[in-house]
């Protein structure tokens, strides 16, 4: 697997690719600029949701147990799921309680996180995912590589390409309005085939045991109104204390993430239409681990807008898969250390700490102080390579001792302007695209010393 | 008024007319300014990667040569940040400015003897901005304001500009700028860009470091552009 650095480096040789990525996510950070601006109370109401969102961490027990009284009496079966296996296994079962062979799954980034697509796959179950955006990276056998736009690593040349090989669509058409035409007709089989379908949630209310799934395909309640068997999959903290919480959420949530006022679809699922089964599963996978991290529990607070993607410029400039998680961008590069330290250590490094992603989190949080933590944790637990080690451990002593920070800064100096080879290499990163710094003959406190004393 | 000079590290040894200009500017201003020798570095560059357990001799060291002093002024935005958030001594913590909000908020500095004519792109370096907030910023519904367009408003001959972008990260960011080089280098490059469509002479900013790292994709590319901290505008005269 290649690190964020190495991935990001791959992404940046095609420069006009990566211009046309940065730009388009621009477009869709300043649409959410304009949005966010015609609310006066927009700052205001980002500290409401931060707080609901506390308030319902400090919670989750209760409330998760609440939506469980509720749902169940709505006709809603619950189950729980302690981590990622024990969700697939209990979606597999209620599949095959049915005998079915085939899906149709909307958006859900918990079902990304489980691996479900795989894991059904491999017990012979045809998933097929109804989200364009998802159903052209499933085409490719790859990965989202944003949580809202999963396809907005492709042009539309690529898609048309990916339709032609798996849809027959005509060779070397890329007119968006005809493409869509094609999965559209090609989903509609697929819609009335299933009879099972999978849906996220967005939000589950626990006042009323209903939840609520935000698409602006419709996809989502397609799939669930056609079908026999509706399961949802939904992360424990996607639970809201009361239905009115909505108001504040969904004024938030497509503001933030693509400028809309609102999603097209804001679909409530309350109870089973009649001879309807309704499953949810609410998944812990780590969760409670990351609630219990007092530096990391506001990550939790998350509601998948990815306006931290879209506003990050190094997002935008790496690509969401050199991020090789399912959640990628800033968010995603708090969340994966806590599911493995080891193979994410380079995520929280993948910034700058520029703080843009803090100030467009709708549910403010703090991310790029998390990944600050982070970087603290992961160091802490060994997981520097030696070299860094050794080097952050002696530039530390340096630092701390004036004379030898006055002696080593005068070396320095003398090296670059009398042997600039040593520093002017293909060895020194920094002179790969950029010069170095002029030495100066005299540093401040030489001057001051001559000029002032 | 007793002010005490931080001289971030590589500006001592890099860049020293910055500081230079930073000493002049404040006795300009009426300021009794006292240098402390022994000053090095604020830790920074190892807590930013992860290392913020091996500063505490950078701490002391910084303890020792700043405890007492009601102003503790320096000209970067990330260094004054950074032990605003991290230096164990909250004596140290409240005390500690970056120049031009001290010349703003602490001096209330309503003119400036200062003349400078050339047109100059305002780079926004994101820890003053977001994180002292001299600045407001994009991401916020809020009125708009800042420290730094402020004192360049009273500098005769100045015209100053906003990149297309206005308040994007140049990619510097510590040792990001060597560990992502690639990417550190890309935003780099697209903030340049945006400052050249503005025919600028020099960009300008805050926070020498992000200017440090403009200047070597600037000189590599062979730009006429030059790049100048703030405080060399604002120090500078006929």
């Amino acid at each position: 697997m290649l690190s964020h650095a190495e991935a990001s480096e791959k992404f940046i040789a095609n420069q006009e690719r990566t211009d046309w990525h940065d730009d388009t996510l621009w477009f869709v950070r300043a649409k959410r600029d304009k949005a966010s601006k015609l609310i006066p109370e927009w700052e205001a109401l980002r500290e409401h949701a931060s707080q609901i969102k506390e308030h319902m961490l400090s919670n989750l027990p209760q409330y998760l147990l609440e939506f469980e009284v509720n749902a169940q009496a709505n006709g809603i079966q619950v189950h729980w799921a302690k981590d990622a296996h024990e969700h697939n296994e209990i979606v597999y079962s209620i599949i095959q309680k049915h005998g079915d062979k085939a899906l149709v799954k909307s958006k859900s980034m918990l079902t990304e996180e489980c691996h479900l697509n795989a894991f059904l796959e491999q017990k012979g179950i045809d998933v097929v995912d109804t989200d364009l955006g998802e159903r052209i990276v499933q085409f490719r056998n790859e990965v989202p590589s944003h949580i809202v736009l999963p396809a907005i690593h492709l042009k539309k040349e690529d898609v048309g390409e990916t339709f032609h090989q798996h849809l027959g669509t005509p060779k070397g058409n890329k007119d968006p309005q005809f493409l869509t035409e094609a999965a559209r007709i090609h989903l509609r089989e697929k819609f009335l085939a299933a009879k099972v379908a999978i849906t996220g949630v967005n939000f589950a209310v626990a006042e009323t045991g209903e939840f609520v799934v935000c698409t602006n395909e419709g996809n989502a309640d397609m799939g669930a109104h056609l079908s026999e068997v509706h399961i949802a999959c939904m992360g424990i903290e996607k639970i809201i204390p009361k239905r009115q919480d909505l108001g504040v959420f969904l004024r938030l949530l497509a503001r933030s993430a693509t400028g809309q006022l609102i999603t097209t679809y804001s679909s409530h699922f309350a109870k089973p239409r009649e001879g309807q089964e309704m499953h949810i599963v609410l998944v812990d996978n780590g969760r409670s681990r990351q609630l219990a991290r007092e530096e990391f529990r506001n990550s939790l607070k998350c509601i998948r807008c990815a306006a931290c993607f879209n506003t990050c410029p190094v997002y935008r400039r790496s690509g969401g898969h050199s991020y090789h998680q399912p959640v990628a961008g800033p968010i995603g590069s708090i969340l994966a250390p806590n599911f493995d330290k080891k193979a994410n250590v380079d995520l929280p490094f993948a910034s700058t700490l520029c703080g843009s992603c803090s100030n467009v989190c709708p549910v403010k949080i703090n991310i790029h102080e998390q990944l600050w933590f982070w970087r603290q944790d992961l160091m802490k637990e060994g997981l520097a390579p030696a070299g860094k080690v050794i080097s952050m451990k002696l530039m530390a002593w340096v630092l701390s001792n004036p004379s030898l920070f006055k002696w080593a800064g005068a070396m320095g100096r003398k090296v670059i302007s009398w042997a600039p080879w040593l520093v002017n290499n293909g060895l020194n990163p920094w002179y790969k695209q950029r010069e170095m710094p002029e030495a100066p003959k005299q540093s401040f406190q030489e001057w001051y010393k001559s000029n002032r004393s | 008024m007793r002010v005490a000079l931080f001289v971030p590290c590589y500006i001592d040894q890099f860049y020293p007319q910055v500081a230079i200009a930073s000493l002049e500017l404040l006795e300009k201003l009426g300021c009794e300014v006292e240098v402390p020798g022994n000053q090095t570095c604020c830790g920074q560059p190892m807590a930013n990667s992860g290392f913020a357990h091996v500063t505490g001799g950078c701490d002391a060291n910084f303890s020792a040569n700043f405890s007492g002093y009601d102003y503790i002024v320096g000209p970067s935005g990330s260094c004054v940040l950074h032990l605003k958030e991290h230096h164990p001594d909250a004596k140290i913590r409240s005390s500690v400015y970056e120049i031009c909000e001290f010349l703003v908020d602490v001096l209330q500095v309503k003119t400036l003897p200062s003349y400078f004519p050339h047109r100059v792109g305002l780079h926004q370096s994101c820890h003053g901005q977001r994180g002292l907030r001299i600045s407001s910023m994009t991401e916020r519904n809020e009125a708009p304001f800042s420290k730094l367009t402020y004192l360049l408003d009273l500098v005769k001959g100045c015209e100053w500009k906003y990149p297309e972008r206005q308040d994007e990260c140049c990619g510097f960011g510590g040792t990001f700028c060597v560990t992502e080089e690639a990417v550190s280098v890309k935003m780099g490059q697209d903030r340049i860009q945006e400052h050249q469509a503005n025919q600028v002479d020099f960009i300008i900013g805050a926070d020498t470091s992000c200017l440090m790292h403009m200047e070597g994709i600037l000189k590599r590319s062979g730009s006429k552009v030059g790049v100048k901290h703030i405080v060399e505008i604002l120090n500078a005269h006929a």
